[in-house]
């Protein structure tokens, strides 16, 4: 009985194993690259699966003190930051009103948001890049603090409403029977209640404006605007030469503010992806 | 007199503060004021964007330079393309390739990973990797491993005896690099299915596969007329929502192909970028990311008449 118990869960992590090599091997792989010397990089009768003439961090240091990549990791945290905050604070206030008053159009006013969250970055980057030059924010990082919410509020709002909802209505109540304000059983009752909740937006908006691509593409060019994403795929090829260990290193470091914060909240990550976290 | 004089001087002192919480009490004020910051930035930034879209698509309009309406021409003019047609045809075989793996391989991994496991949450944080870290980034990583001279994946596939050397040129080859990029996009997306899938699979009441195997049902049996009839709506949420990002992927193929070789991997919104940015034709490029709009209208309506309605 416990043997054929054994067995069985034995077979199923034998089973687990070939996801987990397609899951993990690129970012091995990856690593692995940023830390060979060009010269096993480069032979091609090497066994590209391990190092064996020793590591190194050239690769890294030269990233660091030769190339810009401060600087775009420095615009990616400025930009992720500033986004995440406004969007975490607009959002919630959208979503309390949604999750919990009824006014006039605040059903048009759901819908729309539903919308918005479903709209793809890619049906709107040709109009606002032209939105942003009117504004004079054309190649600025600041375009991207401004429009990155667009994408954020609705998925904040989105999520937020779920986590109101599962508050019950009489905790307020009571606060508000006992002479609180809207706002202060807001600000002391609710709030306090659904920190998981903001957790996990703020998290989401975090790692969504961190990701992002296409709009910090279109959006800045000149290299002390480029985000980290943009600066490593761009600024690091020079003509046809490709410098891959510095490339993977870019890589690597570039993904480090993501991960750190995934090891340190792997179960927000879980419960907000299947709370509707989608994008 | 003590007791008597102390709600007439707080009503003498707070009239205007007590009116205006109360206003604020309201539902009818308070709402609308909570929502405006929101809705501000949607008519502004997404709303009228979008109406500039439309009617980009309906110009001639090219960057820097006054435009005019040329009703449905850009549309027209793109059926005829034979790039754009390319374009069309690879978004469907991508999409339903991506969606279709994605399905089968999220649907194995979340049973597995519903079983009693060893390291539960190591194993589920792994899983999870690839969906978190920046696309554009880990995109950089497989462009190397199928890199023309280096590619480790040949290197193994020569090794395991599946490839003949030299192997394949993955990225230079027409229907290698669509493999290519179907399998980056498989790579980042099974974490998705596995996990939400996973989700679906928790929440089904232990007693309907106790009641099932009272009644003589085998693992399979229990699979095809337990799990799967109630994993339905998940799985319905899940495809819908994924058709919608893969159809309209960008990072994947824009680090890993531009689009080439010869246009056999463009997107929707790669050549959209291309004709719309690289060469300025803001019309057309316009008009080529509007084509997408059917099938995203089609998902809303889907999405608000039938799961919205659980969540409420």
């Amino acid at each position: 009985m416990g043997r054929r118990k054994l067995h069985k869960r034995v077979l199923m992590h034998a089973l687990l194993v070939p996801f987990l090599v397609f899951a993990l091997f690129p970012f091995y792989h990856m690593a692995l690259t940023s830390l060979k010397q060009d010269r096993e990089l480069y032979d091609r009768h090497a066994v590209p699966l391990i190092i064996k003439q020793g590591p190194t961090l050239e690769h890294y240091g030269k990233l660091l003190w030769e190339t810009e990549f401060l600087t775009w990791t420095k615009n990616s945290l400025l930009v992720t930051v500033l986004s995440t905050g406004v969007s975490v604070v607009m959002g919630t206030i959208a979503a309390y009103a949604l999750a919990r008053m009824k006014f006039f159009g605040v059903g048009a006013f759901g819908t729309g948001i539903f919308v918005t969250y479903l709209v793809p970055t890619s049906l709107l980057f040709l109009p606002l890049a032209q939105v942003i030059n009117w504004l004079g924010m054309g190649d600025s990082k600041w375009a991207l603090v401004l429009t990155y919410p667009t994408f954020l509020v609705p998925f904040c709002t989105w999520l937020l409403m779920g986590y109101f909802r599962t508050v019950p209505k009489e905790v307020e109540e009571c606060a508000m029977v006992d002479g609180a304000t809207r706002i202060q059983a807001l600000w002391r009752i609710v709030l306090p209640i659904t920190v998981p909740g903001l957790v996990c937006a703020a998290l989401f908006a975090f790692t969504l404006s961190w990701n992002e691509f296409i709009y910090a593409l279109t959006f800045t060019s000149s290299s002390d605007q480029i985000t980290a994403s943009v600066g490593v795929t761009g600024e690091l090829i020079r003509g046809d030469i490709y410098f891959w260990g510095q490339l993977m290193a870019g890589a690597v470091l570039g993904s480090v503010p993501i991960v750190i914060l995934y090891v340190f909240f792997l179960d927000y990550y879980v419960s907000g992806l299947t709370a509707g976290a989608v994008k | 007199m003590a007791i008597g004089t102390l709600p007439v001087a707080t009503r003498a002192r707070l009239p205007w503060r007590a009116r205006l919480s109360e206003l604020f009490d309201r539902e009818r004020i308070l709402g609308p004021l909570f929502i405006t910051p929101a809705m501000i930035l949607i008519l502004l930034l997404v709303a009228y964007p979008f109406g500039m879209a439309l009617y980009f698509s309906l110009s001639n309009a090219f960057i820097g330079r006054p435009s005019h309406f040329i009703g449905i021409a850009n549309f027209v003019r793109l059926w005829d393309s034979d790039a754009f047609r390319q374009t069309f045809q690879n978004a469907f075989v991508f999409t339903s390739v991506a969606v279709a793996f994605k399905l089968v391989l999220g649907i194995s991994l979340a049973l597995l990973l519903n079983e009693q496991l060893w390291f539960k949450r190591l194993i589920r944080g792994a899983v999870l990797l690839p969906w978190v870290i920046p696309t554009a980034l880990s995109t950089l990583g497989w462009w190397w491993m199928f890199n023309s001279l280096y590619s480790v994946v040949n290197w193994t596939g020569i090794a395991l005896g599946i490839f003949d050397p030299p192997g394949p040129n993955w990225l230079g080859q027409k229907y290698y690099a669509m493999t290519a990029v179907i399998i980056v996009n498989i790579w980042r997306g099974l974490p998705f299915f596995a996990i939400t899938i996973l989700a679906g699979l928790v929440a089904i009441p232990k007693e309907l596969y106790e009641a099932a195997q009272s009644d003589g049902a085998g693992p399979w049996a229990r699979f095809w007329y337990v799990t799967l009839p109630m994993l339905k709506p998940v799985l319905a949420v899940v495809v819908l929502f994924s058709t919608i990002f893969t159809f309209s992927d960008f990072n994947i193929v824009y680090v890993l192909t531009r689009g080439g070789p010869i246009n056999s991997t463009h997107l929707l919104r790669t050549l959209s970028r291309m004709v719309g940015l690289d060469s300025g034709r803001l019309g057309e490029g316009a008009a080529i990311s509007l084509y997408l709009f059917p099938l995203l209208v089609f998902v809303v309506w889907v999405q608000l008449r039938y799961v919205r309605k659980q969540a409420y």
